[in-house]
């Protein structure tokens, strides 16, 4: 993995031996021309060995040691119990590994749908935006406005929306003659439901953002050409925009899927640190795990597990891309 | 061009409802915000039948939202500023210069911005309780110092990355004729580059900015009542038996107010900047 490799640049500003160079002292190991980027990413290698490096590599550590309540304050006592974790995490017969396969699946589910939504809500308001004329910017801004927000005080807002008694929805659906009883929102299986929509209210314009951006790139003769050709708007879409979209669409799904994956903020502010069963998404459920019963190692084993998962999809997505790409 | 019908009622058929999914909740924070309490404890009004300003006076003394503000802002700032400073750096000798060490470097930086917080939140909790035990006092358990150090975690990879790309659009004739010119590295950098980049930086750091106001994970294990931040600090609207959801709202609308503006003022900018980097890649 690319992570060790970060001490390298450092190591190689020094060159070779000194002893090397008196040998034959005409070239030089040390020239401020071949240093300079050395220098320049000198600070931004060390903060990142400091805040990226190093707890990765004590987060793995953490994964293969007894970490209780009992060893936070001295870590170093900590008994070593090699892939016991692990085994504890991936046992899905007992409770724990039964948990978290379970968090899994609900993860994976969630995923799926915020992102597919997110990306059919983006793309749609993009292609319906296009040669708009006036009042376009109005609107794309109107879209924008979620992302900007801060998410807890979106997030604050939908809860607000979504409770029982002084809700919005309950209230449009008793208005609406949808259901005779008020439900609830934030407990029970429909907590899932929630969840879902309020991250896609998040998501989706970010996915609008970044297709109205990739259509800019489209020149506008291509269209004109395909017109000329008596190709109608739908014919477009499809050939046209879709089509050139397709390597940016690509990046931005990938990209979506890894953040909707490792959701914290909509569990957490909507139903506080311990979510209902049905949106009891990953993150949430290590950040339990770890802070409830203070188990740090086995919430540390099922974050590296998590990392892991995010770097498999990544890499079947960059073969899954690669291909593509040869192909096309 | 004529456009189809279909396509015509496509636009609205997609629009509409898109746009009351978008604003339903804005709406229902700022009209709630001028509600007062006994009329957003029963079933929602849609139209608020007592207007009053009062929950906007509330929320600073039924929580320390002053504070919160404070450490938001202190927290915020700093991490920001930090970390494009270091990124502007950083970007340049990979925008610029081929070396060994530079796939690797730029890998990590890219890895890191994908993997989940989590990851890192543990060991750092961990590493910081230590090193406050080792040295017999609170310096990053905590504290506004700890929390900024996670923070850059987020904020430093990412302006890396952007301003990287941003720093790839600026053609290199201008920086290697100053070069030619007598110009250090250094010199092009400043009177150059930086210049001819000022819009991707003010993006990076408005992003950055806008990341770290709202983030969450970090926060509610790292900040005790001290150095609480808004995001933490927005959920205490509650007692046992009652939660202020006007004072929530005025809460919220007034932590929100200043970052949309900032974004909606600035918004040509960080479009630009944003999907030069996305574009590209």
């Amino acid at each position: 993995m690319a992570m060790t490799q970060t001490g390298r640049p450092t190591q190689t500003m020094g060159g070779p031996r000194p002893a090397v160079s008196a040998a034959k002292p005409r070239r030089k190991w040390f020239t401020w021309r071949k240093s300079t980027p050395y220098l320049l990413i000198l600070p931004a290698v060390l903060l990142e060995l400091l805040i990226h490096v190093i707890p990765m590599i004590v987060g793995i550590w953490m994964s293969f040691i007894e970490l209780t309540q009992f060893f936070i304050t001295n870590w170093g006592e900590a008994p070593f119990s090699g892939l016991g974790n692990y085994e504890i995490a991936l046992d899905f017969s007992g409770p724990l590994g039964w948990q978290l396969l379970r968090s899994f699946g609900l993860t994976l589910a969630f995923t799926l749908l915020t992102v597919g939504i997110s990306f059919g809500f983006g793309m749609s308001a993009a292609l319906a935006l296009q040669r708009f004329g006036r009042g376009r910017g109005l609107i794309r801004t109107l879209f924008l406005i979620p992302y900007a927000l801060p998410a807890y005080a979106g997030i604050i807002t939908w809860k607000f929306v979504l409770q029982r008694d002084n809700g919005l929805l309950n209230e449009l659906l008793m208005n609406l003659h949808l259901t005779g009883d008020r439900p609830f929102w934030l407990i029970g299986s429909n907590a899932f439901v929630s969840v879902v929509v309020v991250s896609i209210w998040q998501q989706w314009p970010f996915a609008f953002l970044m297709i109205m951006a990739g259509m800019q790139v489209i020149p506008d003769d291509v269209y004109e050409a395909s017109a000329i050709d008596g190709a109608n708007t739908w014919q477009q879409v499809r050939h046209i925009t879709l089509g050139m979209m397709r390597p940016i669409n690509a990046v931005l799904v990938l990209l979506l899927f890894l953040w909707t994956f490792r959701e914290f903020n909509t569990p957490f502010v909507l139903f506080g640190p311990t979510p209902p069963e049905s949106a009891n998404l990953l993150t949430a459920h290590i950040y339990n795990s770890s802070f409830i019963t203070w188990n740090f190692g086995l919430g540390s084993a099922m974050s590296v597990l998590l990392m892991l998962f995010l770097i498999l999809v990544a890499g079947l997505w960059a073969l899954w891309n690669r291909r593509v790409n040869r192909d096309a | 061009m004529r456009e189809q019908l279909s396509f015509r009622i496509f636009r609205w058929v997609v629009l509409i409802p898109l746009g009351l999914f978008t604003l339903m909740p804005l709406y229902v924070m700022v009209t709630s915000a001028l509600k007062p309490l006994p009329d957003v404890q029963g079933p929602f009004e849609w139209w608020p039948s007592n207007l009053t300003l009062r929950p906007f006076v509330d929320i600073w003394t039924t929580v320390p939202l002053a504070e919160y503000f404070v450490n938001s802002l202190i927290v915020t700032i700093s991490a920001t500023v930090f970390s494009v400073i270091i990124a502007i750096f950083a970007s340049y000798a990979i925008s610029r210069y081929r070396f060994r060490g530079r796939g690797a470097f730029s890998g990590v930086v890219l890895s890191t911005q994908m993997f989940p917080g989590v990851l890192f939140l543990l060991p750092l909790f961990l590493v910081f309780v230590n090193i406050d035990k080792a040295l017999g006092d609170t310096f990053l358990y905590q504290t506004r110092l700890g929390l900024i150090v996670t923070y850059l975690t987020f904020t430093l990879p990412f302006s890396i990355w952007m301003l990287a790309s941003y720093f790839d659009g600026i053609p290199r004739d201008l920086d290697e004729s100053a070069q030619v010119d007598g110009a250090s590295a250094i010199g092009a950098l400043f009177r150059i580059i930086l210049p001819s980049a000022r819009p991707g930086i003010v993006a990076v750091a408005v992003y950055s900015f806008m990341t770290a106001w709202g983030e969450i994970l970090f926060a509610s294990q790292l900040t005790n009542s001290e150095s609480r931040t808004l995001s933490i600090g927005l959920q205490n609207y509650s007692t046992e038996v009652n939660v202020y959801w006007n004072q929530v709202m005025a809460a919220s609308l007034v932590v929100s107010v200043p970052i949309v503006v900032g974004f909606l003022i600035l918004q040509r900018y960080l479009v630009a900047g944003l999907t030069a980097g996305a574009v590209k890649s």
